[in-house]
């Protein structure tokens, strides 16, 4: 299904993921957070902000193990873990936070 | 975990021109969810995948090379290079990627994954393996 913002539209995946990584910006995460009923505060985007530097960095999306250990160490302990992680994004921090962020879907688990 | 078993990758082609080299590393990455002994190996033109600088615009390809250096964090820190691989086609641990990983019985202290090794170290390497997998 498309994604209409701003009078511009973009091309998704049958999941809602965005086809085309450059298609992405703050104003599409809102987007595609809005679609789901969500609304993105300042929490979500040091995740969302987080994952985009990790892909410029190593070209993948962290499994979500990798993820809760970096987050920890670069925001904190109080931050590095799945509770607050699942909290932000229920449907799976890794999955969730991806998608807001333009980034395909995770390599390995999620 | 009582039934870790040793998955050794074997990694002899070059990085583009066959999807061999981003299929071994998709699955390494997704295999290292279940925390099992693993060991890459890098022979033949393998050696290839693991060089600096890589630059894919003129084939219109992914340069995944960059995700090599994320296996650390993927606990994955057991890289063992063909050291007369290396030498045959002129090159040396220099023009490799550094890849590194923290060690956690170590006081987090940032180690070396890369290891030089001879045709028959990684025999022995093959050798301790209880799933082979070719690429």
């Amino acid at each position: 299904m498309p994604l209409e913002v701003n009078g511009k539209t973009y091309e998704t995946d049958e999941e809602g993921y965005l086809a085309n990584l450059n298609d992405w910006t703050p104003e599409v995460a809102e987007a595609l957070a809005a679609a789901d009923g969500e609304t993105l505060t300042d929490n979500h985007w040091e995740v969302i902000n987080f994952l985009r530097e990790y892909y410029e960095e190593y070209q993948i999306a962290p499994a979500v193990r990798v993820l809760t250990k970096a987050i920890g160490k670069k925001l904190g302990k109080d931050k590095g873990n799945s509770k607050y992680l699942y909290e932000l994004f229920p449907y799976g921090p890794a999955k969730q936070a991806c998608k807001y962020a333009g980034l395909p879907k995770p390599t390995g688990c999620v | 975990m009582s039934d870790t078993k040793t998955f050794v990758y074997m990694n002899r082609k070059a990085p583009y021109g066959t999807v061999y080299a981003l299929e071994s590393l998709e699955v390494v990455l997704i295999g290292a969810a279940f925390e099992q002994n693993v060991k890459l190996v890098f022979m033949d033109d393998g050696v290839y995948q693991l060089t600096k600088n890589q630059d894919t615009d003129g084939i219109g390809m992914k340069n995944f090379s960059k995700t090599y250096s994320a296996l650390g964090d993927y606990d994955v820190n057991q890289i063992y290079v063909c050291e007369q691989s290396l030498k045959d086609r002129g090159l040396t641990l220099d023009d490799l990627q550094e890849l590194t990983y923290e060690d956690e019985d170590d006081d987090w202290a940032e180690k070396s994954s890369i290891h030089l090794v001879s045709r028959d170290q990684i025999a022995e390497i093959v050798g301790s393996a209880d799933v082979l997998l070719n690429f």
